[in-house]
């Protein structure tokens, strides 16, 4: 069953709008929440995400950065429903602000990433020859590293702020969204309309930009939604070695890290509830994007 | 097939060389060094340009980068890693020193990944669509999505509140104590392996999806084989070859993503020297982890691609 239509691949698909965009978007929202319960409520959770993060200032009982001395370790109570850190920080608080820096990184990320991953796939596969095969040997080398790896490597050379942050982790995904899209953009080179363009005097950048890059959009939304949630790992997992979000901004990682282990015993709710919401948004993201998948990859569709 | 593993041999150099030169590179091209990060902790008084500079011609720091690379790939090929930045002791000794924890603790999570992904793959495949197939896929989207460090974190806290019991925080060779080794290692193992066994259950559902719908299973479904000699001795089979292949290569990855979860157990691995060497810019010992990691990954590939066209004659001929 078709859910969310894939652009087909003929010029008046691209060139030419539909004629309600609107409409046909929320039909495709409609029936990809019928056909696919288990995305639509990934789907919602981050919608919700997105609502606490937007909100943050409005939803959150107190400052995140404020500390308290009189209230060090509180358990949960009324007054702190998710209890306090070992400065008297209300975790709740903590979390809603930390969602920012969560979504902030990994859309940042995750978005840079596969989109410059995508011009890179698709000019790769439209010059062919020696420039396509000169920049697969580059995607080869950066390949051979594991994405934490290289991302922290980058974190030591940039230093970490959070928009060398948003860098180190991006990097690692240029690579694996250009494999992946180039694939794709091979088949669309051999299109008709591909040389109808050439053949009307277009440059390169305009057949690439115009004409190529939005018929990968699948695969680009696919591999997108699957760098969204290691992007947030990757992101909690290097603020929780000491090299990503530094204190006191409030991260998730970095809400594990250090007194969480430390008072494991005494004050578990410090190491639970930022975990958990470390998984439930990895989680999320991830439920979204595999039903995404099933739902754009004609060759799943029968499956 | 000599030609062709000779071929795929050769076909490793470059990709190494461009390894190394891009690790060499970003490393180079921003400022700040090991000399820095070091006069950083001992306190500005001691921070001259005079010393500093003393520092860096010691360390070969001064010398053009061309010379330094030159120098670094000439130590590699003799597998000599050269010595530390920070410390001055030899690399390849402080390599050898954590290989066995790390190579132990690599070993352990493919296993428990393994022991669980591949039932729990044909599970979910022969029960498509059914409970069974949706708590196998939450099961492991769960473990895509669970960080590992915390898992560790859970189970230490869950050790403590239920037998009031911590994991030795003092590693023990294996050979030394087993018992005494596990108590401690089982713990990061389980935790990195859940992840691990994620990814490679979602592998062995899909591909034994796809070898269920070939003609040769209805064949063997006609003549009457039962079930369970249809999936052991004709589908499994031909569906091993994808899921053996990102066991192996997320094997290769494993050294990488011990990073984090070493740290939450105390464990002193590859991975810990590689967050301490990034903290203290150290570049001859994080080129040394890169190369060994990259180079864990080329090897793993080459092994992968050698033993397809073994299996497989036509990629020979490709």
């Amino acid at each position: 069953m078709a859910v969310a239509r894939v652009p087909v691949p003929v010029p008046e698909a691209v060139e030419a709008a539909p004629p309600s965009t609107l409409s046909r978007w929320l039909g495709a929202t409609r029936e990809f929440c019928r056909t696919r319960p288990l995305g639509a409520i990934g789907g919602g959770v981050i919608v919700v995400m997105f609502i606490v993060a937007l909100f943050s200032p409005l939803l959150a009982p107190y400052d995140p950065e404020a500390v308290d001395f009189g209230a060090m370790l509180a358990r949960p109570s009324l007054a702190h429903w998710l209890g306090t850190d070992a400065f008297g920080r209300d975790v709740l608080a903590r979390l809603v602000f930390g969602s920012r820096t969560a979504l902030m990184v990994g859309f940042g990320a995750s978005v840079l990433g596969a989109t410059l991953g995508a011009v890179l796939g698709v000019a790769s596969a439209y010059f062919g020859g020696r420039i396509d095969l000169y920049l697969q040997r580059v995607m080869d080398i950066f390949l051979c590293f594991p994405l934490i790896i290289l991302a922290l490597a980058l974190v030591a050379i940039l230093g970490n702020s959070i928009p060398n942050l948003i860098m180190a982790i991006m990097v690692p995904m240029i690579p694996r969204s250009a494999l992946v899209i180039r694939s794709s953009a091979l088949a669309i080179r051999e299109m008709p309309f591909v040389d109808a363009a050439r053949a009307a005097g277009f440059g390169h950048a305009r057949i690439v930009l115009r004409h190529m890059l939005p018929n990968v959009m699948a695969p680009y939304l696919i591999m997108l939604t699957a760098f969204l949630g290691q992007a947030v790992l990757a992101e909690a997992s290097l603020s929780f070695l000491g090299l990503g979000v530094q204190e006191p901004t409030a991260a998730w990682g970095l809400m594990l890290r250090g007194a969480a282990v430390e008072f494991a015993e005494t004050a578990p709710w410090m190491a639970v509830f930022p975990g958990l919401a470390i998984s439930l948004s990895v989680f999320a993201f991830n439920l979204f994007g595999d039903s995404l998948r099933d739902a754009l990859d004609p060759r799943l569709r029968t499956q | 097939m000599a030609r062709y593993i000779l071929k795929r041999l050769l076909a490793m150099i470059p990709t190494l060389l461009g390894v190394a030169i891009l690790i060499f590179l970003l490393l180079r091209v921003v400022p700040g060094d090991v000399v820095e990060a070091r006069f950083m902790t001992q306190g500005s008084q001691f921070l001259s340009q005079e010393l500093m500079d003393i520092e860096r011609k010691k360390l070969g720091l001064d010398q053009p980068m061309w010379q330094q690379f030159t120098t670094w790939m000439g130590g590699l090929a003799r597998l000599d890693f050269g010595v530390s930045m920070w410390t001055g002791g030899a690399i390849g000794e402080e390599i050898k020193l954590r290989f066995a924890l790390s190579l132990q603790l690599a070993l352990m999570a493919s296993t428990i990944a393994t022991l669980l992904a591949i039932p729990l793959g044909i599970l979910a495949a022969v029960k498509q669509d059914t409970w069974v197939d949706y708590a196998v896929r939450v099961f492991s989207i769960a473990g895509l999505a669970t960080p590992s460090f915390w898992l560790g974190i859970v189970f230490i806290l869950l050790l403590l509140v239920v037998f009031h019991w911590l994991p030795p925080m003092i590693y023990t060779p294996f050979w030394q104590n087993p018992w005494e080794n596990m108590k401690q290692l089982i713990w990061p193992a389980l935790a990195v392996g859940y992840r691990y066994s994620a990814v490679a259950t979602r592998m062995t559902r899909s591909a034994m999806l796809e070898v269920l719908r070939e003609d040769y299973i209805r064949t063997a479904r006609a003549k009457g084989l039962v079930q369970r000699l249809v999936l052991a001795r004709h589908a499994l089979k031909n569906a091993m070859l994808p899921v053996l292949t990102v066991i192996a290569l997320e094997f290769a990855f494993l050294i990488g993503g011990l990073v984090v979860t070493e740290q939450v157990f105390n464990l002193n691995g590859l991975g810990l020297l590689f967050v301490q060497a990034v903290a203290h810019r150290d570049y001859t010992l994080i080129q040394a982890l890169v190369m060994l990691v990259a180079g864990c990954f080329i090897v793993a590939n080459f092994l992968m691609d050698v033993g397809y066209a073994w299996i497989d004659p036509r990629i020979r001929y490709r």
